[in-house]
């Protein structure tokens, strides 16, 4: 399957996927997903095998020097491609935003961070904004509702994007929660640190994702999806929770989070 | 008033399990926020202004000495007085003093969270003098003996039930014996109530919004008028502000009104705007025959020209707190001092301590709501991390933290090890979880699986097992 759309550059864009270590640890195919739909789009796709994981533990744990030590490698990890693409608003934000202030004293690396910062995209905005995908072709029969995770929609605007490609998804239909903008209480080590105020605000989003009548939950981002999708399990709620690459890449035949695979 | 931040948790633990807190949150968590987007969706040059009110707040405390002795000036011109007070002790010594250079009784308060800083109301009482709040919410919450839960909704904790129940305890004594159920009755018996000790005060006190350097103003908005009353009707005007209050003009002013109450609560301006610009004059027909301005620092000097300036400017209109989920969940007491939120998570730190007050930086997801609605553009969720590094620093990061974090940037440093160690995570977490595609508990994983299911990776290994399974890795160019 191929994009609808035509893509501006002739030129294939050669292209570094970010997989981000909860990918690759617990949805792998969320990478595989970012992948088909970078190709479809036009894009040469490589995977640096030297990536980890953006850092955003230590950094937001206060651990500046550690935080330092990764963005390097990251930094390292990924020079020289025209784009760095992350399935993630967060790990992409981390990249684009706050790896260039890790290195205020250090000139030399503050460049080939801000390099690195303007090369970095969260997946779907990069299809919409950068290769101006308009359509894609998938189908999914459904109601689905959309959370904007925070980084991903104030770090770096996604919030339209994601929507615009939904509607060319065959046989879905997007409803909206009252309040898709509200953080679900991951905060990445926050949720582990303060369960009890994390429990709290994904018990109100998992009401706003019951009342909006969907019956698929959908993010761009998988530690916030990983966390509606165990509250809304522990709650014995029937709606299944993707990422929205895989729906996006017509691979949603595979069980969605949290979900046993069907017997073979 | 006493702290008790360190205690962060417990008071999570009790504002959860608080039933008419939980009411009142969830009505707070609505309406604040959408009034004010509709307030800011009517005004194109929103975002503009914020920019301006940003500019005008940085200008002034890059220029603070300058516009500080400036208003000083102004004051002593027209008959008023300014007194300095580098810490929370000094401004309670000066007005003391003053209270009593005039034989208060009683002082008729309006709102203002300096005097919550520095346990004003405390400090009278013990010498004698009645504060009396004339604030609504804070006039309630004084007789409940509690401190203000939100810096311009003071009372938000509580329901119109408890309000009706304290009332009528109060009130009764004073010939109320009825117990009111609607919100306008319980209005108009606190005005009654409230209006005879506006008539007797010795003294009023207020706040202040801003300080106005052309002019030697202090600048008040409120939504009930009372503090109108507080400044006019005594013969003794106190205003308590703090340092980074001042602001160059009154065109300054202007500017920042227009942010400050749309940010607030939606409206276009408070009901009320008053400008107090020294004592009476001959000719006036009212007002105060003394004029005080009292200027806190107690801390706030020490961020001047470091990066954590950013938090002195802040003009106090909550829209941080009234947009953060946190704050939403637990609601204002749980931080433990005088200003909850994000704004408190960054200010208590810096005035109290980061020892007493650390907890409060950390109990954020830094989802970032708070800044994109702060009026003045303060990078909450960057001070906030600022903390957590001075805490890390220090050593002051849990154990437990500090330890999974080293383990892991250890792993995370050297890809090789990472990928073996995340390789066997994965295939253990896919084996076990394999009937139910989750986990309903998990050792170690306890803060997650209280309250959650784990969903458990599928089959195939991790991506990077399978990308190199398929011969895709390719090496770096």
């Amino acid at each position: 399957m191929s994009s609808s759309s035509s893509v501006s550059s002739p030129r294939p864009r050669r292209v570094a996927l970010f997989v981000t270590c909860l990918v690759d640890l617990f949805r792998p195919s969320v990478g595989f997903a970012a992948i088909k739909l970078l190709e479809d789009a036009g894009c040469t796709v490589e995977v640096p095998p030297l990536q980890v994981c953006c850092g955003q533990p230590a950094y937001n744990s206060g651990d500046r020097a550690s935080a330092r030590a990764i963005a390097a490698q990251v930094i390292d990890a990924f020079e020289g491609f025209e784009a760095v693409v992350a399935p993630s608003g967060s790990c992409a934000g981390m990249l684009a935003h706050h790896y260039p202030g890790l290195f205020d004293d250090d000139p030399p690396m503050k460049a080939r961070a801000e390099n690195l910062a303007g090369r970095s995209h969260e997946l779907v905005s990069f299809l919409v904004d950068v290769l101006a995908v308009k359509s894609v072709v998938a189908r999914h029969d459904g109601t689905v509702t959309y959370h904007d995770s925070c980084s991903g929609l104030r770090e770096l605007g996604v919030k339209d994007q994601p929507r615009r490609l939904l509607e060319s998804v065959q046989g879905l239909r997007l409803t909206e929660m009252k309040t898709p903008e509200v953080c679900c209480g991951f905060g990445g080590t926050f949720c582990v640190k303060y369960p009890e105020i994390s429990n709290a605000m994904v018990a109100e989003k998992s009401a706003d994702i019951a009342q909006s009548g969907a019956d698929t939950l959908l993010a761009g981002d998988l530690g916030c999806l990983m966390n509606m999708a165990g509250k809304l399990q522990r709650l014995g709620s029937p709606v299944r929770v993707r990422h929205v690459a895989e729906v996006l890449a017509d691979m949603a035949g595979l069980a969605a989070i949290g979900e046993p695979e069907a017997k073979r | 008033m006493q702290s008790t931040a360190h205690d962060f948790k417990h008071n999570v633990d009790d504002a959860l399990a608080d039933p008419n807190l939980q009411d009142s949150l969830s009505k707070l968590k609505v309406g604040f926020s959408e009034r004010r987007r509709q307030a800011a969706e009517r005004l194109p040059e929103f975002e503009a202004l914020r920019d301006a009110a940003r500019d005008i707040k940085n200008h002034a405390l890059a220029n603070l000495d300058f516009y500080l002795e400036e208003f000083e000036r102004k004051v002593a011109g027209l008959g008023g007085h300014v007194h300095w007070a580098p810490t929370a002790a000094d401004a309670r010594r000066i007005i003391a003093d003053l209270c009593r250079s005039v034989g208060a009784k009683t002082v008729a308060k309006s709102k203002s969270m300096v005097s919550e800083e520095i346990a004003l109301n405390d400090h009278l009482e013990a010498l004698g003098i009645a504060p009396i709040e004339t604030d609504l919410g804070e006039y309630i919450i004084q007789l409940r003996h509690e401190p203000p839960s939100h810096i311009i909704a003071p009372a938000v904790h509580l329901t119109k039930d408890q309000v009706a129940d304290t009332f009528l305890e109060h009130h009764r004594a004073l010939g109320f014996t009825k117990r009111l159920t609607e919100r306008n009755d319980l209005v108009a018996e606190a005005r009654h109530v409230l209006r005879e000790k506006f008539l007797k005060a010795d003294v009023g006190l207020t706040g202040a919004n801003f300080l106005v350097a052309e002019t030697g103003s202090s600048m008040l908005v409120t939504n009930e008028g009372n503090a109108d009353l507080s400044n006019t009707l005594p013969r003794m005007h106190i205003v308590l502000a703090s340092i980074e209050k001042v602001i160059p003009t009154l065109e300054d002013a202007a500017v920042l009104l227009r942010v400050l109450a749309r940010s607030a609560t939606g409206q276009e301006s408070s009901s009320y705007t008053t400008l107090n610009t020294g004592p009476k004059r001959p000719d006036d027909l009212d007002g105060p025959s003394q004029y005080h301005v009292v200027i806190l620092d107690n801390g706030r000097s020490s961020v001047l020209g470091t990066k954590m300036q950013d938090m002195l400017r802040c003009i106090r209109c909550g829209a941080c707190m009234n947009h953060c989920p946190v704050y939403g969940a637990i609601g204002g007491h749980a931080y433990g001092w005088v200003y909850p939120g994000p704004i408190g998570a960054v200010l208590t730190p810096q005035l109290i301590g980061v020892e007493e007050a650390g907890n409060l930086p950390n109990a954020s997801t830094f989802c970032g709501r708070c800044e994109s609605v702060c009026p003045v553009r303060i990078p909450l969720p960057n001070l906030m991390r600022h903390w957590r590094e001075r805490e890390f620093e220090r050593h002051l990061t849990p154990r437990a933290v500090r330890q999974g974090l080293a383990l892991w940037s250890f792993a995370a440093h050297r890809p090789k090890l990472y990928r073996r160690l995340s390789g066997l995570a994965n295939r253990l977490l896919a084996l076990f979880g394999r009937a139910h595609g989750h986990y309903r508990t998990l050792p170690l994983a306890g803060g997650w699986t209280r309250f959650r299911d784990l969903p458990a990776p599928p089959a195939g290994g991790t991506f990077h097992a399978q990308w190199a399974r398929h011969g895709g890795a390719r090496t770096r160019p």
